[in-house]
């Protein structure tokens, strides 16, 4: 299982502010973005949109980053702080 | 030391305490740069009654933490602190606050504007604006 954190605009847009998906072993982020694309259909428009990044064990990654039970995946809007 | 050089926080902090814990690190500093974020009752046009700042805990913290440590190794300063307020913030309230104490004034300056660009790229916090045509949530942040 993996934890999933949406924050900010995201948790609006999604719904929700944190899903678990069981993964069935491990897997790429890719294969867990398509499998939340399904889950949760608002978050492939956010997708498409672009400027999301998504972080692994809050550290940004690439979609090809492999992903195992137990990490903390967040999908993460532009930053605004400052 | 660390933990309290970096924090993410609700409540207020305090502009010339925060000062003098830098000041008190090192008898070597001679130049303390600061930069003070506040909230602004208007922003691309547009009039705000009231923004608020969403975080991801621990990595926003994580990532404050990397930007002093890089400060640190960078340039020719001594200590830093950073410090960003989360929750709902008021007009005219403090947001972010950066200090930099140095030997001399160039290398602090530099760092502190460094630091808080990095904080705005890299940093998972983001704002939310109330304004009288509805919340938005801000996406680019020059």
């Amino acid at each position: 299982m993996v934890k999933v954190k949406f924050f900010a605009v995201l948790k609006g847009l999604v719904g929700k502010e944190e899903v678990t998906v069981d993964l069935g072993g491990e897997t790429t982020l890719e294969q867990l973005i398509e499998k939340l694309k399904t889950d949760l259909p608002p978050l492939k428009d956010i997708i498409q949109k672009g400027g999301i990044l998504i972080s692994v064990n809050q550290e940004v990654v690439e979609k090809d980053a492999i992903i195992q039970d137990g990490d903390e995946i967040a999908f993460l809007p532009p930053f605004a702080g400052g | 030391m660390n933990q309290d050089r970096i924090r993410v926080q609700t409540e207020d902090f305090g502009v010339e305490e925060e000062t003098n814990k830098i000041k008190q690190s090192s008898k070597r500093i001679g130049g303390i740069v600061t930069f003070l974020g506040a909230a602004r009752d208007f922003s691309k046009g547009q009039e705000i009654n009231k923004m608020f700042f969403d975080h991801y805990p621990g990595m926003a913290e994580k990532k404050l933490a990397d930007i002093r440590e890089q400060a640190l190794k960078d340039y020719d300063i001594i200590d830093v602190t950073i410090i960003h307020r989360v929750g709902d913030i008021s007009i005219g309230d403090n947001i972010v606050l950066i200090i930099v104490g140095a030997e001399h004034r160039k290398d602090a300056f530099r760092a502190c504007s460094w630091c808080i660009d990095e904080l705005k790229r890299i940093t998972p916090i983001w704002k939310k604006e109330t304004t009288p045509d509805g919340i938005v949530w801000v996406e680019e942040h020059p």
